[in-house]
């Protein structure tokens, strides 16, 4: 993970994450960016559940490209609040979205167009906040977002970038086709057989792929379907411990700053209260040919 | 009559704003028990819809945090992209969602994104999610908010999600808004409901051990209150099994309505 960060998430980068909404959200990225120190990033998503409170109350972050940021089960992102209504640990421009508005923006940039039109947001004031959508002739028109690296976590993928990933995808695949490029965190690296035995289950083109990372937890404490319930005390934890600055920067240190890699956090973390146990395979797809 | 918190009235009155049949975009929190109620009882062949990317009949078979949890997705009649869900509501085809909001003014807009001046807010709120989007899109929709003066304003400060705009008729068709709106506020003390046609928003029902007067006092306009005003029914032994077979540490039932 430290080279895939290293490597494609430069300072000022525009970056895609949390695209599934509440499951296989990057947690390992996301922290592996704050270790590694980035600065001006922005950040691009739809509901963003902890991950981008984490990264603003870090000063990784000038900008969020957004429709919702907070602690989806708690609540409000305390850092995000800091960050929006006194400029600390540094100041946020926010660009605000609904769901649909931040998935036809990728769409638009997916599919190289200025602009997609909608008939979502009509009497929203969020016409009035972001430059980026403008209403003309009864309709909505919400700008290309292009990301520079969208991260998706995934279940599984082979070397070659193939990533299989299940369960509802929200908006990962308008993000992975509109950014330059994509990094994958996977809970399993499995040969290539496997992944192109099932070859409508792989979630982006490989050509997108520049970086695959094995990284068993890496989403924790998001769900993983088939792997790993979402870790409820795990975000109520965070939601009590980010409520000062104080609170945060030691929460920080002691899950981020302080850890040197996702194996040695997991060691940390109470995996069996978590895993998931009882398979529910779906029927095998019959791809025979002749 | 066993005793129950407001958040479980709550869920049992939003229960009834589901019909049977119905296509609903559920959303998270007390609706997703709502919904979980109203499929246990008066409307069993309701479907749910969920933005990440979901849509089920049963409810999920286990506690539910958010709704991209794993009960959510096992069973689920169709696993797929946000972008296919939204097409359905932009087809006008949802016939009923629910929105949380922290502000609500007398006209059903819902402010979720500011509090003061957006450029530099007294208090800034996580954003629409899908509110706006549900907002603009379902056939009708329902508002859960806890009862208080700060939130209960004569005029939001930022409209996120909008209700019924300025009040004036016609309103949402002058704006292009394809869905009809909010139809109800469902609160901490009491039912407020709109005129068919739109408007502003009157007191239907207060809920049992709450008055009038409580409710006036803890609204920030001069909220009107229907002539036949009467009693929110209580939540059947039926509805308060039901919703503590879903929640049953009371994550959501037995704490704050507004989490944060």
């Amino acid at each position: 993970m430290a080279e895939a960060i290293e490597r494609f998430v430069p300072d000022g980068a525009t970056v895609a994450m949390g695209l599934a909404l509440e499951p296989l959200i990057p947690f390992a990225a996301g922290h592996e960016m704050t270790r590694q120190r980035r600065r001006d990033l922005e950040l691009v998503g739809p509901i963003s559940d902890a991950l981008f409170d984490q990264l603003i109350g870090a000063g990784c972050v000038r900008r969020v490209t957004a429709a919702w940021v907070g602690n989806v089960s708690e609540g409000l992102g305390h850092c995000y609040r800091r960050a929006c209504e006194h400029g600390i640990p540094r100041p946020l421009e926010v660009h605000d979205h609904s769901n649909f508005s931040i998935s036809l923006a990728l769409w638009a940039a997916a599919w190289n167009v200025p602009s997609l039109p909608t008939r979502a947001l009509l009497g929203s004031d969020i016409l009035r906040t972001n430059p980026g959508i403008e209403s003309k002739d009864g309709l909505v028109h919400v700008d290309a977002v292009q990301p520079d690296v969208a991260i998706v976590h995934v279940q599984r993928a082979d070397a070659m970038g193939r990533a299989h990933a299940w369960g509802p995808l929200g908006i990962s695949e308008e993000a992975g086709l509109a950014a330059k490029r994509v990094i994958v965190s996977c809970e399993e690296l499995v040969d290539a057989s496997v992944t192109l035995s099932d070859p409508n289950r792989i979630l982006l083109p490989e050509t997108k792929v520049v970086g695959v990372v094995h990284e068993p937890g890496g989403a924790h404490p998001s769900p993983v379907q088939g792997y790993f319930r979402r870790d409820h005390a795990f975000y109520r934890h965070y939601a009590e411990r980010s409520r000062s600055v104080e609170g945060f920067n030691a929460w920080l240190e002691e899950w981020v700053m302080g850890v040197s890699d996702r194996s040695s956090y997991m060691k940390r973390i109470d995996v069996d209260s978590i895993r998931i146990r009882h398979q529910r395979l779906a029927a095998p797809a019959d791809f025979g040919d002749e | 009559m066993s005793d129950f918190t407001p958040q479980e009235l709550m869920v049992a009155v939003a229960s009834r704003e589901i019909h049977d049949g119905d296509l609903v975009f559920v959303g998270m929190r007390l609706p997703v028990l709502a919904y979980a109620v109203a499929r246990n009882s008066h409307a069993p062949t309701a479907r749910g819809l969920f933005e990440v990317g979901l849509m089920r009949d049963q409810p999920a078979g286990g506690f539910l945090g958010t709704m991209g949890d794993p009960p959510n997705v096992a069973g689920a009649l169709w696993a797929t992209r946000m972008s296919n869900v939204m097409a359905l509501m932009a087809q006008g085809e949802v016939d009923l969602g629910f929105i949380g909001g922290a502000e609500v003014d007398r006209f059903g807009n819902l402010n979720t994104s500011y509090v003061g001046d957006p450029r530099r807010p007294t208090v800034k709120l996580p954003g629409s999610g899908g509110g706006a989007d549900i907002a603009i899109l379902s056939r009708r929709w329902v508002t859960l908010i806890s009862h208080e003066r700060r939130r209960l304003v004569e005029k939001v400060a930022f409209i996120t999600s909008p209700g019924h705009g300025d009040g004036s008729p016609g309103w949402r068709k002058r704006n292009g808004l394809l869905g009809g709106g909010p139809v109800a506020v469902i609160t901490t003390l009491a039912v407020l409901r709109f005129p068919e046609e739109g408007g502003e928003v009157c007191v239907a029902t207060v809920h049992p051990g709450h008055t009038v007067d409580e409710v006036l006092e803890n609204t920030g306009w001069d909220l009107k209150v229907s002539r036949d005003v009467s009693e929110t029914s209580a939540p059947t032994e039926a509805e308060l099994a039901a919703i503590r077979r879903f929640d049953p540490d009371g994550f959501w039932t037995r704490s704050s309505v507004t989490k944060g």
